[in-house]
C-alpha cells in the first residue's frame, strides 16, 4: 500500500500574515468577504471541504472518501 | 409427480422471496430473471434428489454438494456487481450492506432447494400428491416469513433532531457533526438539512449502531427515497452519522432533496439492520453471571 495521506491541506486563505505559513499554498485575503469568497472557489476548484480554524483563517482539506 | 410439485413449490418459494422495492434491486427485468432462473434450478436440484435416493443412487448427494458451490458464486457475482455499482451512487451502500445482499441471495437458494427437497420427499412418502401440495402451501408461506429481517425502529428510537450551528461547527442536538467554513454552505444546510437522532433501545442495539456499515446503510436507504441534494466534489454536503460517545446515540445529519423530516423519520426506521453488524455482548454477560463469574475465560 505504500504510505497514504487520508487527509490534506490543500490550501489556507488567510486575512492574518502572522498565523500562516509553510507548507501549503497560502491565499492571503484583505478582508473578510475576499476570504469568504476566495474559499468558496478555492472549494469549487479543489473538490475540497473548507474548514474554519478560526474568523481570520480557513483551510481546504481534501477527504478521502 | 413429487418431483414436479418440489420443483413448482421450490420455484415459488424464490418467487415469493424475490421482491423488488423501493431500492430496485435486484434491478427489475434481466436482475429478476437471472434470480428466478437460479431458483428453478436449485428447486429442480432438491426436488430430483428425493427420488434418486431412493432409487439407491447416492451419487445424487454429490450434486447437491455441487450446487452448493454454484450458489456460493452467486453471491461472489453479486458481491462484486454491486461493489462496481457502488462506485458509481452519491451516497454509497458500504461493504457491510452490499455482503448483507450476496448473503442473501446465496441463503435463499439453499432455503429453496430445502423445501423443494421436503416436498417431493412428502409426496413420495405420503405416496398422494395432496399432501405435497400442501406442505408447499405451508413452505411458501414460511418463506414469506423470511423476507424481512429486523428494522431499525426495533432496535432503536428515531427522533426529529435540531440542526444547529456554533459558529462553523455543525450540530444534530448536542451531537458534532463537522465542521462547515463556507457561510454559502452554512446557508444551504440551514436552508436544505434534516436532522435526526437514533437513540439506542439497549445495550446490543448500541454496537449495532456503532458499525461504520450500518451508518452508512441508513444514509444510503435514506438518501435513495429522499434524493440528495448534492454533486460530485461537493464534501461539505455530504450526509454524515456521527456517535455520542457518551450514550452511543447517533446523530444524522441529512440533506435531502425534499425537506420532508416526517418521511425522513420514516425511513431511517425502515432501514434494515443488517445482519453482520448485530452483535450480542449481553449474551455473553448473561450466561457469565448464570455460571456466577466475571472473568470472560471461558470465551
Amino acid at each position: 500500500m505504500g504510505m497514504t495521506f487520508e487527509k490534506a491541506i490543500l490550501a489556507i486563505v488567510s486575512t492574518d500574515r502572522e498565523q500562516v505559513a509553510g507548507g501549503a499554498p497560502i491565499f492571503y485575503a484583505k478582508n473578510k468577504e475576499q476570504m469568504e469568497e476566495t474559499a468558496f472557489l478555492l472549494e469549487k476548484i479543489l473538490d475540497g471541504m473548507v474548514h474554519e480554524l478560526n474568523s481570520r483563517t480557513k483551510i481546504v482539506v481534501r477527504h478521502r472518501s | 409427480m413429487a418431483v414436479v410439485i418440489g420443483i413448482l413449490t421450490g420455484f415459488l418459494c424464490r418467487m415469493r422471496m424475490l421482491r423488488t422495492d423501493y431500492r430496485q434491486y435486484p434491478t427489475y427485468p434481466h436482475g429478476r430473471v437471472i434470480h428466478l432462473s437460479l431458483g428453478l434450478i436449485a428447486a429442480g436440484l432438491g426436488a430430483v434428489a428425493v427420488p434418486a435416493l431412493l432409487n439407491k443412487n447416492y451419487t445424487a448427494i454429490t450434486f447437491l454438494s455441487l450446487a452448493a458451490q454454484q450458489f456460493r458464486e452467486v453471491r461472489n457475482m453479486e458481491r462484486e456487481t454491486l461493489s462496481k455499482l457502488d462506485e458509481m451512487v452519491l451516497v454509497k451502500r458500504g461493504s457491510t450492506y452490499i455482503e448483507g445482499i450476496a448473503m442473501v441471495f446465496e441463503g435463499r437458494n439453499y432455503i429453496v432447494i430445502l423445501s423443494a427437497l421436503l416436498t417431493s420427499l412428502v409426496v413420495l412418502l405420503a405416496g398422494q400428491w395432496i399432501w405435497g401440495v400442501l406442505m408447499g402451501v405451508v413452505l411458501v408461506g414460511v418463506s414469506g416469513l423470511l423476507r424481512t429481517g429486523k428494522l431499525l425502529g426495533d432496535i432503536a428510537d428515531v427522533e426529529e433532531g435540531t440542526l444547529r450551528f456554533e459558529g462553523s461547527s455543525l450540530y444534530v442536538d448536542d451531537i458534532y457533526i463537522m465542521n462547515i467554513g463556507l457561510k454559502d454552505n452554512r446557508d444551504r444546510i440551514r436552508k436544505q438539512g434534516l436532522g435526526a437522532v437514533v437513540t439506542p433501545k439497549d445495550k446490543d442495539s448500541r454496537i449495532t449502531l456503532s458499525n461504520l456499515g450500518q451508518r452508512q446503510a441508513i444514509l444510503h436507504d435514506v438518501s435513495t427515497v429522499l434524493g440528495v441534494y448534492r454533486d460530485t466534489g461537493e464534501p461539505s454536503l455530504v450526509p454524515l452519522i456521527k456517535r455520542d460517545l457518551n450514550d452511543g446515540r447517533l446523530g444524522v445529519f441529512l440533506i435531502p432533496e425534499e425537506k420532508d423530516s416526517k418521511a425522513a423519520i420514516d425511513m431511517i426506521q425502515r432501514v434494515p439492520v443488517l445482519e453482520s453488524a448485530v452483535r450480542m455482548p449481553t449474551e455473553l454477560l448473561k450466561r457469565l453471571s448464570w455460571r456466577g463469574r466475571s472473568n470472560g475465560n471461558d470465551i
